[in-house]
């Protein structure tokens, strides 16, 4: 029977702290970057015109059709060959969960704006509106409120999917895990650890996009 | 300067690359199986009106939908085995993790399923005589499983995508074994390319396969309920 | 001789008590139309006699012996005591043969031929031997209705149970299912019919009863209860349904 010792994990927080930084820094960076390039591609295909369809099409199918950890590699050895400067380790990681989270979200707005009535187009239209006035005042402040609980799963998703960069040793959580684990030699408590910390921080955010989602169910 | 792209040495590796797949392929076979019936296991658990049941199914669901996929693995791979004292490979590992991670969306998608057959299909079935677990199986569960089919395919690939990540505890999958060729060769740039379109080839085929399935059972009458 | 026998049936949702106290004699042969205004207890009645809902007190006694205590005996009284329901509740992935055929196969365990030529029999004594192959998407609400019959009629039950079989009917569909069951009135089968048609009621039923808050307010034969009502409440009831004629 094994004897639990978490006191070895403890001796060791400030490691975990510095990986929860390092977890939280690349979190809110794929969060901002992704969402917001993701609304970027999800116009483009919403819109009309094949210059702007096409490519948003084509780069949300290829970058929801692969995996997210094979783009990260890709980004961190075979993207620097190509490019006059390395790449950090965060920086690769960062590129491949950003546009995987925005190929995905695209759909979410695109989903959004399309399930508001024509009639809102057509009402700000009236009004004088330019598209873009119109998307900007009218369309997205209501199609926001029905992605909302999209968004928030996909907000959940960038947080799990950070743990990928410690397959190029970026250092955050899983990867101080590891280090603790090798050196203390005990990977029972320290990845127990880590995945009560990711417990910890997820299950208010997912108890969050249960009560969203039935505040949209019963909205609508 | 422009790169010199050279893709021969993956080629000569080609064999490898087949091999990974066929290696990915497995583990999301295996996985697959084997959650869709833990996942009708954990769905009628919470369907259950017995605490003793429904609690202990909604905790692993909890768990399993709330911590990366990564953690867990590593949690299986090299936590478990200590604790149990049992040998675990790397394959093993990945088909317990994902299989009870797959469970755990599939019991959501078989409870939903099962709500929306509606209460007179139940009646209809006992009335003849069924006991609950007979109308489960002939009357409910074949009604649910039709409407459920999008969901299972979109998870099937969102499983094949997850399974990259056995690479990270040596399992020779298919990016495994890219990386592999990659370090033997030194063109990272041709083998990780070759492999990002081997899996965007595969995973496209089975999404377009999914949508087809989708609309034949669209249009099939008996598929929609009046 | 008695089939079935209620004494002291009680039944309630939450604190809301839907059937209170009631007792009833079903014999052979007999055709008891139960009549009431919505929310009177009709269809719980029904459904508290094969347990499709657990009463809450009161005994049922089917052919003298008392039924309903242990859980593997209910399946047992179901396939003794058919029900027809208002939305027919038939089974959307199965042609109408194999919705006949279905208790057969899965309750009754009996051979693919022999439950097919049952079911074809049972689907001609309805008038649908053509439609067997047709999914109930494809059927008309009257033909549905007559495929739940074909079903229910299928496992030999010694009492049917028909809870508004014609209400979700089209009005020019009514007269098919009504016909059926008129045919089983005169083959002497023993059924309990919840009703709107008074004027069908009047004609088909050996006895009536009418329902007022859960409990039997007032019964007879049909020409006592819908010709000549004693009880005020009976009186208003038939006198709102005005398309009612003998």
């Amino acid at each position: 029977m094994h004897q639990w010792d978490f006191a070895s994990v403890l001796d060791n927080a400030d490691v975990f702290a510095v990986g929860a930084l390092g977890t939280l820094r690349i979190f809110a960076i794929c969060l901002v970057a992704g969402l917001s390039f993701g609304l970027v591609v999800g116009l483009g295909r919403y819109s009309q015109r094949r210059v702007f369809y096409w490519p948003a099409t084509a780069f949300v199918e290829f970058f929801r059709n692969t995996p997210v950890l094979v783009q990260i590699i890709w980004f961190y050895f075979a993207l620097p060959i190509l490019m006059p400067f390395s790449i950090s380790p965060l920086a690769a990681a960062s590129l491949g969960i950003s546009l995987n989270s925005a190929a995905f979200s695209a759909e979410i707005y695109r989903a959004g704006i399309q399930s508001i009535d024509r009639g809102q187009w057509d009402g700000a239209r009236a009004l004088g509106m330019s598209f873009l006035q119109a998307m900007r005042r009218i369309i997205l402040p209501q199609a926001l409120k029905r992605m909302t609980p999209a968004l928030t799963n996909r907000a959940i998703e960038i947080f799990k999917m950070s743990t990928l960069a410690s397959a190029i040793a970026y250092v955050e959580l899983l990867q101080q895990a590891k280090l603790i684990a090798s050196l203390n030699f005990n990977p029972i408590e320290a990845y127990t650890a880590v995945a009560v910390i990711f417990f910890v921080f997820l299950w208010p955010m997912v108890q969050l996009t249960y009560v969203l989602e039935r505040r949209l169910a019963r909205d609508e | 300067m422009a790169y010199q792209w050279d893709f021969t040495p993956v080629f000569a590796n080609s064999e490898l690359l087949a091999q990974g797949l066929l290696n990915t392929l497995k583990v999301t076979g295996a996985s697959l199986a084997c959650g869709l019936v833990l996942g009708l296991g954990f769905a009628l658990m919470r369907l259950s009106r017995h605490r003793l049941a429904s609690w202990p199914a909604g905790f692993v669901i909890e768990v399993f939908r709330t911590t990366p996929p990564l953690v867990q693995l590593f949690w299986f791979f090299f936590a478990l085995p200590l604790i149990a004292g049992i040998e675990m490979t790397p394959l093993l590992a990945a088909i317990v993790t994902f299989s009870i991670q797959s469970a755990a969306f599939f019991a959501e998608v078989f409870r939903a399923g099962i709500v929306s057959v509606e209460r007179g299909q139940w009646d209809g079935a006992r009335a003849i005589g069924m006991t609950n677990g007979q109308a489960l199986r002939r009357i409910v569960l074949p009604q649910a499983i039709k409407r459920m089919i999008p969901a299972f395919m979109e998870r099937a690939i969102e499983l094949m995508k997850t399974t990259t990540l056995v690479a990270t505890i040596a399992y020779a999958d298919l990016l495994f074994a890219a990386n592999e060729i990659a370090q033997k060769t030194f063109r990272p740039l041709e083998t990780f390319t070759v492999a990002a379109l081997i899996y965007f080839v595969v995973i496209t085929a089975i999404s377009l396969l999914a949508r087809q399935l989708e609309r034949r059972l669209a249009v099939s009458g008996e598929s929609t309920v009046h | 001789m008695t089939i079935l026998k209620v004494s002291g049936l009680i039944k309630r949702f939450g604190g809301n008590e839907v059937i209170r106290g009631i007792d009833l004699d079903v014999e052979k042969g007999e055709r008891i139309a139960v009549l009431g205004a919505s929310g009177s207890g009709k269809s719980t009645l029904l459904r508290c006699l094969n347990f499709m809902e657990m009463p809450d007190a009161g005994t049922i006694t089917l052919d003298g012996k008392l039924v309903g205590h242990r859980e593997a005996e209910l399946t047992l009284v179901r396939q003794r005591i058919g029900m027809v329901f208002q939305q027919f509740n038939l089974f959307p992935h199965m042609t109408a043969l194999g919705n006949v055929m279905e208790g057969l196969r899965t309750v009754r365990r009996m051979s693919k031929p022999d439950a097919e030529a049952r079911a074809e029999r049972e689907l001609a004594r309805v008038g649908l031997a053509d439609k067997a192959a047709h999914y109930p998407a494809h059927l008309s609400g009257g033909q549905k209705q007559r495929v739940a019959i074909a079903r229910a009629l299928a496992m030999d039950p010694e009492l049917l149970l028909f809870d508004e079989p014609t209400s979700a009917l089209d009005p020019e569909l009514v007269g098919e299912v009504l016909g059926v069951i008129r045919s089983l009135a005169e083959e002497g089968r023993t059924m309990l019919l919840v009703t709107h048609e008074l004027g069908f009621a009047y004609h088909v039923a050996t006895r009536v009863i009418f329902l007022a808050d859960g409990t039997i307010h007032e019964q007879g034969t049909p020409d006592e209860v819908l010709k000549h009502p004693r009880r005020e409440r009976t009186q208003a009831f038939l006198a709102r349904h005005k398309e009612f004629s003998l």
